[in-house]
């Protein structure tokens, strides 16, 4: 990249500049009239100059030059003669005119400050993404160097002083320098004398400032390479997180960054000392000029060598200057942080065997498929610190073989794999796949022909359809319409991205590689889709994510009605046994045994915190239906019964015991202030107690369980009123309220619960065995019955994977990692340790299920080569070929039953295990 | 069945008989009940220990792998307490519990279970009596066995 920042502005906007100098240049002249008009107006109508008489007009706007007489013989040339007006008339001419000037200027000022804005934005949308480009094409082991955090506070934050400058970068010094220039001259006319000395002191502040300001350069580089710092580590404490928590070293970590804090305080202290020293210094040399001026220009004119009207012209264009030389200076100085800024991201991007721009080209269709053999000759690989990690390994086996790699940890086992999917680079010697050399192979050809998992897969925060089809998101066309921020006509939007040089795609149109997948249309995509996620054993996790995952109902409504056909069928299977004893459906007339009194009072998922259960009690809604319902003194009875249970039986636990972990009305600490309210209320009843106990009291039985507490409280009386404030709370429920309840209705879909939920439609009892497991069956049949099993494994698809796939299990993620290589029907599957995170028998489930596929002997899938690193000895001799790697080194390869004869290393190996 | 009828269940087993009736109905209040139906397991042999069960009401039958399938070694019914071995000793469950009527059991944690015996040094010298009682009749069962063997090898 050009590491000057002037002349990759100049490169990149070099007509842009020159179109904006020349607005400058054109602005001038109204600026200067608008400067004049005010003159003309006093000394014209206001004071009466040129209109001597009462009916005396005078002449404006008359255009004429000088011109010598052989032109014209009046000795001017007149273009416009002018308009005749009298005084009045003259005053309101001038005064639009400078009205109109204003206008003038401003619009032009509008549309400088908007237009070197403009370029300022393009180039730093250029910038940025010419540095995200770079990042695509560093190579793999540059990133074992670089922290994710410090890359993104370049890309984002150092580079953004740089928008606002490059406007500036050759209009101000032009315009101001110009302007400085204009009254320099100005003085050097007038008096030889001052102007020297003037000229004298700029030229002092021109070399001196710059001088000084040479140590701010370096301080502004330490201070940003600590802020860079410092962006990484908070990065690092985000990703290690756990790691923090679990060592107890919080506080280690605060004192780190209060240490690096103190750096940057200290750093930037220093620089603003230093800033303002320049600053203070650079005012005192302004106001020498001035005093030399009084002294040297007073002492000439007392003299008489200098009129005095000179000398005051001279001080009057003397004012002009400080203000153009002050914004020269403040322009260098922010050219030089820009600068500095600039140079320190430009060498971060800078770096040795970036990926050749080639390698990366957009390639629409398929790509040929890798044929014939893979060869690897003399093949070395050196790692991070320079040690071999593979030593002149050398093979040859066709691409359709399936192979496994044996050997210990580092052997070089884990490496060849990385190497072969391109991921590591050759030190030495050669690998060629249908007898092309890899490193010269198209990430097109790479990416799609050969499929790769590590130990670890990364996924961005994606749904998992999003993530699944990642595989084959290798080319689009430019989209229809773009859709930006405000509303942009698209050949304007297009002309952006142009004079910007980033992507003319966009990443919500269809990415899909139907062709190179082998996938004929949408309705073959989700087939895929199923197909390879039933492979890799995801689909059922898909489906449970879907069973808990919402559904939006007006944009499903098929779906939504789906579910709701199932609620009827479930419902059905409910009143009988065995299900009639494992579930309480809901029913707007029956109070539900298993639900909380609070969820048989609301009869609905509260939405939000307004009708949360721990906010019930001092809800003015609901305390005004247990009021007129009468409820709130059963309820107040109810509490005090719970509180004297609980009182009695923990009262003498010490506070910490484990049995409270059990208690879920209220905790430890809240004991002591129950039974001082016990005491205090008494026998009372709850119109006789304060709001303070009542409110107290009246937040216990809400979530009270009979079956689950089985404190034997609630007796058929007290349902039915729970059951008679349930309807008034629902008929009367006030605006205010209303989408903080979504309430339980057996026609409708309820948004607020899940798919599974709505299906039920009720509460699992308590305290059955195994009813949780038996229920789920039910569902899973009535699921599969109506054919529903798709719409939800469709709404699993949708579930968000969570930023680095967190919101997965490490198994999931594993198995996410396999079916979309399987989507996208590789010539050659790569594994490296590829379920390392699973279990042993998972694991070898898993690559037997590999090797069946890689022969194809699964359905609706293509067969394809195989290079796994294997841990199991007895699997790896199931394979085509062995190859096995001691230190580096490949002692021995062929086919396993070969090698089992020559009682090799492979054999012994074996036997060990 | 509420509160008051466990605590009535648990101090008819030997093991809490002594504990006042407050601390069982605490201990009550704290588990988890459990009802199981003919021919579910409570748990199977060999599955981690995680906690005891008092058998408030029906029975259950004891079972134990072996080479030749599933043998019946006893019969546990209402008022027994099953499972303390495994919790005891943090040994994987050494036999199966199924329920061979209609059940209902009190589910006692680990946690729960081993801090009562701190806390209770009788229900520790009761249960101590009958671990040993049962180590009294394994040892006599093996004795007879012994010599059954050593009948048929001479």
């Amino acid at each position: 990249m050009e590491p000057n920042l002037f002349k990759y502005v100049w490169k990149n906007t070099k007509r842009d500049q020159i179109w904006i100098l020349i607005i400058v240049l054109l602005s001038m002249p109204t600026y200067f009239i608008a400067l004049v008009v005010p003159k003309y107006i006093i000394n014209g109508p206001v004071q009466g100059l040129g209109f001597e008489g009462a009916d005396a007009t005078a002449t404006t706007f008359r255009i004429a030059f000088n011109v010598p007489t052989w032109i014209s013989d009046a000795g001017e040339l007149v273009l416009f003669s002018g308009f005749e007006f009298d005084r009045i008339g003259t005053l309101i001419i001038l005064s639009s005119a400078f009205l109109l000037l204003v206008c003038i200027n401003g619009y032009f000022k509008f549309y400088i400050n908007l237009f070197k804005g403009k370029i300022g934005e393009r180039t730093l949308r250029r910038l940025r993404f010419e540095l995200i480009d770079r990042v695509l094409r560093f190579p793999s082991a540059h990133f074992q160097r670089v922290k994710a955090p410090e890359v993104a506070s370049m890309i984002k934050d150092e580079v953004e002083p740089l928008g606002q400058f490059i406007g500036d970068t050759f209009v101000q010094p032009v315009f101001l320098g110009g302007q400085a220039a204009t009254a320099m001259f100005f003085i050097l006319t007038q008096s030889v004398w001052l102007g020297s000395i003037a000229a004298f002191i700029v030229i002092v502040q021109a070399i001196l400032i710059p001088w000084l300001r040479r140590p701010l350069v370096g301080l502004a580089k330490i201070r940003q390479l600590h802020t860079r710092a410092f962006a990484g580590r908070i990065g690092e404490i985000v990703d290690g997180i756990s790691e923090i928590h679990i060592n107890d070293t919080t506080n280690y970590e605060k004192a780190e960054l209060s240490t690096r804090l103190g750096d940057i305080y200290y750093i930037r202290f220093a620089l603003y000392k230093k800033r303002h020293f320049l600053k203070f210094f650079n005012e005192f040399l302004s106001q020498i000029t001035p005093f030399l001026f009084y002294l040297i220009g007073g002492y000439f004119a007392i003299t008489g060598r200098l009129d005095i009207g000179q000398l005051v012209a001279v001080i009057a264009a003397y004012k002009e200057l400080p203000g153009p030389v002050a914004d020269l200076i403040r322009w260098d100085q922010s050219r030089l942080n820009v600068q500095i800024k600039y140079t320190s991201v430009i060498e971060q991007f800078a770096t040795d065997n970036m990926i050749d721009p080639a390698a990366q080209k957009l390639t629409k269709g398929a790509v040929e498929p890798l044929t014939g053999k893979i060869s690897v000759t003399n093949l070395s690989a050196i790692d991070d610190t320079g040690s071999k990690i593979i030593e002149r390994a050398s093979f040859e086996a066709p691409v359709t073989e399936t192979i496994a790699v044996v050997g210990e940890l580092n052997s070089g086992a884990e490496a060849i794999c990385d190497v072969l999917a391109g991921i590591h680079s050759p030190a030495t010697g050669q690998v060629t796949i249908s007898s092309k050399s890899l490193q010269d192979m198209p990430e097109s050809v790479i990416g799609r022909r050969i499929g790769y998992i590590g130990p670890r897969t990364y996924y961005s925060q994606a749904s998992i359809k999003d993530s699944l089809l990642y595989s084959l998101k290798h080319a689009s066309e430019p989209p229809e319409t773009y859709k930006v921020f405000g509303d942009h006509d698209d050949s304007l939007v297009i002309r952006e991205i142009r004079a910007s040089a980033t992507s003319e795609l966009v990443a919500t149109t269809d990415w899909v590689d139907y062709e190179g997948a082998g996938i004929t249309d949408q309705a073959d995509l989700t087939r895929r889709i199923f197909a390879s996620t039933e492979i890799a054993g995801l689909a059922d996790d898909i489906y449970d994510l879907g069973l808990r995952g919402t559904l939006d109902p007006v944009k499903n409504a098929d779906c939504a009605e789906k579910i709701l056909k199932a609620r009827v069928v479930l419902r059905e299977q409910l009143t009988q046994l065995p299900l009639s004893k494992l579930v309480e459906p809901f029913d707007p007339k029956k109070y539900n045994p298993q639900q909380t009194i609070a969820e048989n009072l609301l009869f609905g998922t509260a939405v939000g915190n307004a009708l949360a259960t721990t906010n019930l009690a001092t809800n003015p809604y609901l305390r005004e239906i247990l009021e007129n319902t009468g409820l709130r003194n059963k309820l107040f009875d109810i509490g005090v019964k719970i509180a004297e249970t609980v009182v009695e039986l923990f009262a003498d636990l010490p506070p910490g015991h484990p049995f409270f972990e059990q208690l879920s009305f209220m905790n430890a600490e809240e004991l002591p202030d129950f039974s001082a309210a016990l005491a205090r209320v008494g026998t009372m009843k709850a119109d006789q107690v304060n709001s303070a106990d009542l409110f107290l009291f009246l937040k216990l039985p809400f979530s009270y369980i009979e079956p689950r507490h089985r404190l034997n409280l609630l007796d058929e009386d007290f349902q039915n009123q729970i059951l008679a404030a349930r309807s008034k709370f629902r008929d009367n429920l006030p605006e205010a309220l209303a989408d903080s309840i979504e309430f339980y209705d057996p026609e409708t879909y309820n948004t607020a619960s899940d798919i599974e939920a709505n299906i039920l439609f009720g509460y699992i009892n308590y305290g059955i065995a195994e009813a949780p497991a038996a229920v789920r069956k039910a569902i899973q049949k009535v699921v599969s019955e109506l054919n529903l099993r798709e719409d939800i494994f469709n709404v699993g698809l949708n579930y968000n994977v969570g930023t680095g796939g967190k919101r997965l299990s490490i198994a999931q993620q594993q198995k996410l990692a396999l079916a979309r290589v399987l989507l996208k029907q590789p010539d050659i599957f790569i594994g490296n340790n590829p379920f390392a995170s699973l279990d042993q028998q998972s694991r070898i489930a898993s690559i037997e299920k590999l090797l069946g596929l890689a022969s194809g002997k699964v359905e609706n899938h293509k067969p394809f080569g195989l290079v796994l690193s294997v841990s199991e000895l007895e699997l790896a001799a199931r394979f085509d070929r062995v190859l096995v790697f001691e230190d580096g080194v490949l002692v021995e390869q062929g086919p396993p039953d070969e090698l089992k004869q020559k009682n090799g290393r492979f054999a012994r190996l074996l036997e060990k295990a | 069945m509420a509160l008051d009828d466990e605590v009535g269940a648990l101090r008819r087993n030997p093991l809490f008989a002594k504990i006042s009736p407050s601390k069982l109905k605490l201990l009550a209040f704290t588990s988890e009940r459990i009802d199981y139906e003919e021919g579910q397991d409570l748990f199977h042999m060999g599955d981690p220990s995680d906690a005891a069960y008092a058998i408030i009401k029906g029975s259950a039958d004891v079972l134990i792998d072996t080479p030749a399938g599933e043998i019946k070694v006893a019969q546990v019914g209402k008022n027994a307490f099953v499972g303390e071995m495994g919790i005891i000793c943090d040994v994987p469950r050494t036999a199966t519990i199924r329920a061979c009527s209609h059940l209902e059991t009190l589910k006692i944690s680990k946690e729960q279970f081993l801090q009562l015996l701190t806390e209770f040094p009788e229900a520790a010298i009761e249960l101590m009596r009958v671990l040993g009682d049962r180590l009294t009749n394994t040892t006599a069962d093996l004795s007879q066995a012994r010599k059954k063997i050593q009948e048929l090898e001479a």
